[in-house]
C-alpha cells in the first residue's frame, strides 16, 4: 500500500492516520447487533422443523407466529433477580427483548405448526400442506 | 431456505471449549455465566441449553468448581440439518473460587436450561485474619 501523506515529512502523523483510515474501512460499525436466538433449520418431505436455543426463559414469554411462509420468533429474557447489594463477578448472558423472522420453503396454515420447549430448547414443526407436496400423474394407456 | 438478516449471524453465544478432544469427537461447549456475590455467599448462573437436571454433573476440589452438562440432541426424526448456525455439545466450564466453601452446602438447580449454582458462605467460614507479628 503506497500512503502519499507519508511523503510530506512535517506530518509525522500522517502516515498513522492514513492507516487507520484503511483498518476502519474493515471493521462493520454494527458490530454490537446480534442475532438472537440462533437457530437451526431441519427439512424432511413432509415438514420443516426450526430449533432455538432460549436459556432461562419461560415458554409463556415466547410468542410463535406464522403468517403465509413467514415464522417470527419473539419474547422477552428476563434478567434474573438479584439484590442490589450484590456484586457482579460475570456478565456474559444477555437479557432483553428478541425478535427474528425465518422465512420457510412454504406457505404454513396455522393448525399444521407445532411447538415444544425442553431444557431451553425450543422446537418449531411445521408441516407441511398437501397442495404444496408433490402429486404424482398416473400415466394413462391410450 | 434463507434468513431475512443480510449480515452473517453475530450471535453473544457459548464458545467452543479448550482442552482435550472428546472420545466420541462431540464438541464441548463453555456455557454463558454470570456471577453475582452477596453477603450470604455466591451465586453462578449458567447457560446450558439442552440439558436437564440429572445430566449435571458439578464438583468443588480444592477450590476449583467444575460443572459439567451432557446435552439430549434435538434432532428431529426423518428431517435432515438444513441449515446451521448454533452447534450442540456437553458444556463444561471450571471456575477458581476466591473463598472456601463447603463442598457439601452446595446447592444447584436446572430450570429451563438454565443451571444456577449457590455456594452460601457459612458463619464460621468468615475469613479469620492471622496477624504476622514481626521478631
Amino acid at each position: 500500500m503506497y500512503y502519499p501523506t507519508y511523503t510530506r515529512r512535517s506530518d509525522p502523523f500522517g502516515m498513522m492516520r492514513s492507516m487507520l483510515r484503511d483498518v476502519n474501512r474493515f471493521i462493520p460499525t454494527n458490530s454490537d447487533q446480534s442475532v438472537f436466538p440462533a437457530v437451526n433449520v431441519w427439512q424432511g418431505d413432509d415438514a420443516v422443523a426450526v430449533t432455538a436455543e432460549l436459556p432461562g426463559i419461560d415458554p409463556s414469554d415466547i410468542d410463535i407466529s406464522v403468517k403465509d411462509n413467514v415464522l417470527t420468533i419473539s419474547g422477552e429474557r428476563k434478567a434474573p433477580d438479584v439484590p442490589d447489594a450484590a456484586r457482579w463477578h460475570r456478565n456474559e448472558r444477555r437479557f432483553g427483548k428478541f425478535t427474528r423472522a425465518i422465512r420457510l420453503p412454504f406457505a404454513a396454515s396455522d393448525d399444521k405448526v407445532e411447538a415444544r420447549m425442553t431444557a431451553g430448547v425450543l422446537r418449531i414443526v411445521v408441516g407441511r400442506p398437501d397442495e404444496d407436496k408433490p402429486r404424482k400423474i398416473e400415466i394413462k394407456a391410450a | 431456505m434463507t434468513d431475512q438478516m443480510t449480515h452473517t449471524p453475530e450471535t453473544v453465544e457459548k464458545t467452543p471449549a479448550q482442552g482435550p478432544e472428546t472420545m466420541a469427537g462431540g464438541r464441548i461447549y463453555q456455557p454463558l455465566t454470570d456471577i453475582v456475590e452477596t453477603d450470604e455467599g455466591v451465586t453462578l448462573m449458567l447457560e446450558m441449553p439442552g440439558v436437564s437436571a440429572e445430566d449435571v454433573d458439578v464438583t468443588l476440589e480444592k477450590r476449583v468448581l467444575t460443572v459439567r452438562g451432557k446435552i439430549q440432541g434435538t434432532h428431529p426424526e426423518k428431517l435432515q440439518l438444513a441449515y446451521a448456525e448454533y452447534g450442540e455439545g456437553d458444556y463444561e466450564r471450571a471456575f477458581t473460587l476466591s473463598d472456601d466453601f463447603d463442598p457439601d452446602k452446595i446447592g444447584a438447580s436446572v430450570s429451563h436450561g438454565v443451571l444456577t449454582v449457590t455456594l452460601p458462605r457459612a458463619a464460621e467460614a468468615q475469613p479469620k485474619k492471622i496477624a504476622v507479628t514481626g521478631s
